[in-house]
């Protein structure tokens, strides 16, 4: 009896060990990704923690390489029509989802109509209205879904029509938006497709299990085309939102990387974690907006005054502790189809900062402000440590040419709904690129349009509006030669800037840790890194 | 015994309905919405996404449809994570929190009660000021530090146990957690066990006890633990509710997957669904753990009386 024991717990032992050690042999990836995903499918998905995982599980015609580019991905190949207009793409032979059926050009006919669906409700749809009647379609002007711009020609060929020439397109189909989704899953299970039981994906990886509150895992996918060349075998994406505790976690060896930092730990890491600290620019803009329907932020000359009067030198490097770079246009340096464009410079940038001061103030007390008779501003920003850090900085930096700068931090939701109403003078705001486009930052400032009787005036916080601005980016979007159209945008910033239609003050920054055991990480400014380039040493 | 805890489920349900009530209401009188992020949508999609929701219908409306769905044990959907339903995150959830909130529970339950009363046993002795000073570091020292400074020297400096995370259900992950919590709650036990166990041993029973030759320890037995636990366990119900509903920040610093760390994102992403689900959870937790609180009480006193 003591015999047969022995020899069961034996055996139960060695299958342990066997399955620890075929555990342990396998190369994981172990992800710090921020906020729990509030969804994995492509049409309900909205933050960079969700596309890190389904930019793994998914792949579009179109994918990133470790820089961020646009390369072929589902497609083989793609032609375009001379008009710019007609993009064609040849799917790759023998590409699967990851329960071993065909990917056809229907399952993206299919996904695309499902994005526009307005019962989808999908928030990021608006990313591919360039496609013909898109924004129709989403708005239910039209019902007819054949009407779309995407047309399966046979069961490799994919044609997708634009409204208009979108230098920036093949950038756009590597969003999430653009990627197919799994129709005879869908056909079956309908929304809970996502579900870990049901879930299917055509990329690298593919997913195994969700711990909501925990999190995500996924496996290499022996049915991805690249498969031979995909180096790590299993990823796990944690929900972590709390930064000093991740920053802990990392250096307990329990994540490989950090995809942000506490706000105050940035000199910490790169003096003790030297090579591990990838913290690089990236296409997004932190920004004031002023709101120029209250008067006196209506006179181009006080928002002038406000912008001169804010030393951009110390805001990255010694406010925030980060280095982000000083910000004076508002098209991101880096940012494509705007080649020929230099990069805008305020006609006071020669000044010293002293001799910028001085002029703000020169033009603020010809306004009647001085220090005995201040503006009053009140300054509304979100809750958190940067933005509060920022908001100080500058409320002493106001002070100088007689602003008294009240400050008021709220939840994000309460901050842009009042920002959205109209209810501040001046709000904190920033941008991050959702293609590498000029066009996706200068559409933040123009006009608003009219709808059911009331001005939306959309992004554009601080209503700044001005007709030649409007027709300069309208134009560039019908323009088709790219040098042409660079130039008309960068009429364009210059215009808004030179109104101060709002206050940029710094670029973004990526903030990644990677530990040295992790290699093919490259710094680029979409900040987009997926695994498949990436390798683990163990 | 049964009637009295039926006649408190039923008198609980108008509250219940109260709380839900004004739960609702206030929520969506709260300024900013689900939808208020960082991007303003196109107004069409903001419509579509308002009409999946109902929240383009009458206020009064939503609240209809909302009670109507919760008497059939549906949550509704939640807005932020939208591959769930209110009810499976909470199902999700809920098991961990209540182990994590159960186990600090009878640790710290355990452990407080002890040294309660080794402190009041040794009064002013030095046993006495050790725990007194062991128990304040527990209850003034705010458990988000607690956490920091355990996942720094045990999981960073020494590398014993998992800074955090929940992976593969292993039981060494919730080692740090559980401490944290059980800092405070073995505090305040030993606090009032010791002060109960103080006057306890000062009543004339128990110096009659003394004076006809009865042991300390039968002393206890007999005649002091049981007195002195009333006011304890009068804070045993609280406590309890504390460390299930009050387990949030614990969750956060640990990347654990429990209800308080959806009920933080929800409360801060205005996800009305996941909002009133936890609260309604919560709800239920401290009215079933007060109605057995009270069932123990009357059994440790019969002079209360159940009505």
């Amino acid at each position: 009896m003591k015999f047969a024991q022995t020899l069961r717990a034996v055996s139960v032992a060695s299958a342990m060990a066997l399955l620890m050690s075929s555990a342990a042999s396998a190369v994981t990836l172990n992800m710090m990704n921020g906020s729990e995903p509030g969804s994995l499918d492509p049409h309900k998905a909205s933050g960079d923690w969700e596309n890190r995982i389904i930019g793994d599980y998914i792949e579009g015609l179109m994918a990133e390489d470790a820089n961020a580019d646009a390369i072929p991905g589902q497609a083989e190949s793609y032609t375009v029509s001379e008009d710019g207009l007609v993009y064609t793409f040849k799917l790759r032979d023998g590409i699967q989802w990851s329960d071993g059926e065909p990917v056809t050009a229907e399952d993206f006919v299919f996904a695309f109509q499902r994005l526009f669906n307005p019962a989808t409700a999908s928030e990021y749809a608006y990313l591919q209205f360039p496609i013909k009647n898109g924004s129709e379609l989403a708005e239910g002007a039209l019902t007819d879904f054949n009407e779309l711009g995407v047309k399966a020609l046979d069961d490799k060929t994919v044609e997708i029509t634009l409204e208009g020439p979108t230098p920036y397109f093949l950038q756009a189909l590597t969003h999430y938006t653009a990627y197919p989704i799994p129709k005879h899953v869908v056909d079956k299970v309908g929304d809970a497709w996502t579900a870990p039981e049901n879930i299917v994906g055509n990329g690298p990886y593919k997913i195994t299990e969700w711990v909501p509150g925990s999190y995500v895992k996924s496996v290499k996918s022996e049915t991805y085309y690249d498969a031979a060349n995909v180096q790590i075998d299993e990823v796990n994406y944690f929900v972590q939102d709390d930064l000093a505790a991740a920053l802990a976690r990392y250096r307990a060896g329990e994540y490989d990387i950090l995809v942000d930092i506490p706000a105050d730990q940035a000199e910490w890491i790169k003096t003790n974690l030297p090579g591990q600290d990838f913290f690089a620019p990236f296409l997004g803009v932190y920004y004031y907006v002023i709101n120029q329907e209250k008067a006196p932020f209506d006179n181009a000359e006080v928002r002038k005054a406000m912008s001169m009067a804010i030393n951009r030198d110390v805001i990255g490097p010694d406010v925030l502790g980060t280095g982000e770079l000083p910000a004076y246009g508002w098209v991101p340096e880096g940012t494509a189809n705007y080649e020929g464009v230099e990069p805008y410079q305020p006609e006071w940038i020669g000044l010293s900062y002293e001799e910028r001061v001085a002029q703000a103030k020169a033009i603020m007390e010809g306004l009647g402000y001085n220090a005995s008779n201040p503006l009053p501003v009140q300054l509304k920003y979100n809750t958190n440590d940067n933005h509060q850090r920022v908001a100080v900085a500058i409320s002493s930096m106001w002070e100088q040419i007689g602003i008294k700068t009240e400050l008021f931090n709220s939840e994000t939701a309460v901050h842009y709904d009042a920002l959205r109403a109209g209810d501040f003078q001046v709000g904190r705001a920033g941008w991050l690129l959702d293609y590498s486009d000029p066009s996706n930052t200068l559409e933040l400032l123009t006009t608003g349009i009219m709808q059911d009787g009331q001005m939306n005036w959309g992004n554009n916080y601080g209503r700044y509006s001005n007709p030649e601005f409007d027709a300069l980016v309208k134009s560039a979007a019908a323009e088709s030669d790219l040098a042409v159209r660079a130039k008309m945008l960068g009429d364009a910033e210059k215009i808004a800037m030179d109104e101060t239609g709002a206050i940029p003050i710094y670029w973004y920054i990526a903030q990644n840790v990677v530990t040295p055991s992790i290699t093919g990480f490259v710094n680029n400014a979409k900040d987009i890194h997926r695994t498949r380039w990436l390798t683990k040493a163990e | 015994m049964f009637g009295f805890a039926l006649r408190r489920v039923l008198s609980a349900l108008p509250v219940a309905l109260i709380a839900v009530t004004a739960c609702f209401f206030i929520l969506r009188l709260a300024p900013g919405g689900p939808f208020d992020g960082e991007r303003a949508l196109p107004p069409q999609t903001l419509a579509n996404l308002r009409a999946h929701y109902n929240l383009d219908q009458p206020l009064i409306s939503q609240y209809f449809i909302y009670i109507g769905r919760l008497l059939q044990g549906d949550f509704g959907p939640s807005m932020v994570y939208n591959d769930f339903t209110v009810s499976q995150m909470l199902w999700i959830g809920l098991p961990f929190t209540l182990m994590l909130g159960f186990t600090a529970f009878i640790i710290g339950t355990v452990v407080g009660l002890i040294a309660g009363a080794i402190s009041a046993v040794n009064q002013n002795k030095w046993p006495d000021y050790l725990l007194v000073m062991l128990v304040m570091i527990g209850l003034v020292v705010p458990n988000f530090l607690i956490g920091s400074i355990l996942q720094l020297v045990f999981g960073v400096y020494l590398g014993w146990l998992p800074a955090g995370g929940w992976q593969n259900g292993s039981i060494v992950h919730l080692v740090l957690p559980v401490a944290v919590l059980v800092l405070p709650h073995a505090g305040r036990t030993a606090r009032l066990m010791r002060g109960s166990m103080i006057e306890v041993l000062g009543t004339n029973y128990v110096r009659t006890a003394r004076s006809q030759g009865l042991g300390t320890r039968l002393i206890l037995a007999r005649h002091a633990i049981k007195p002195a636990l009333l006011p304890v366990v009068s804070y045993l119900g609280p406590g309890l509710s504390y460390l299930l509903t009050g387990s949030l920040v614990v969750e956060q610093i640990f990347a654990l997957p429990g209800i308080g760390k959806y009920f933080i994102s929800a409360a801060l992403n205005r996800d009305y669904g996941l909002v009133l689900g936890t609260t309604i959870l919560y709800m239920f937790i401290i009215l079933a753990v007060n109605l057995v609180v009270d069932l123990l009480y009357a059994w440790l006193d019969p002079k209360v009386r159940l009505r």
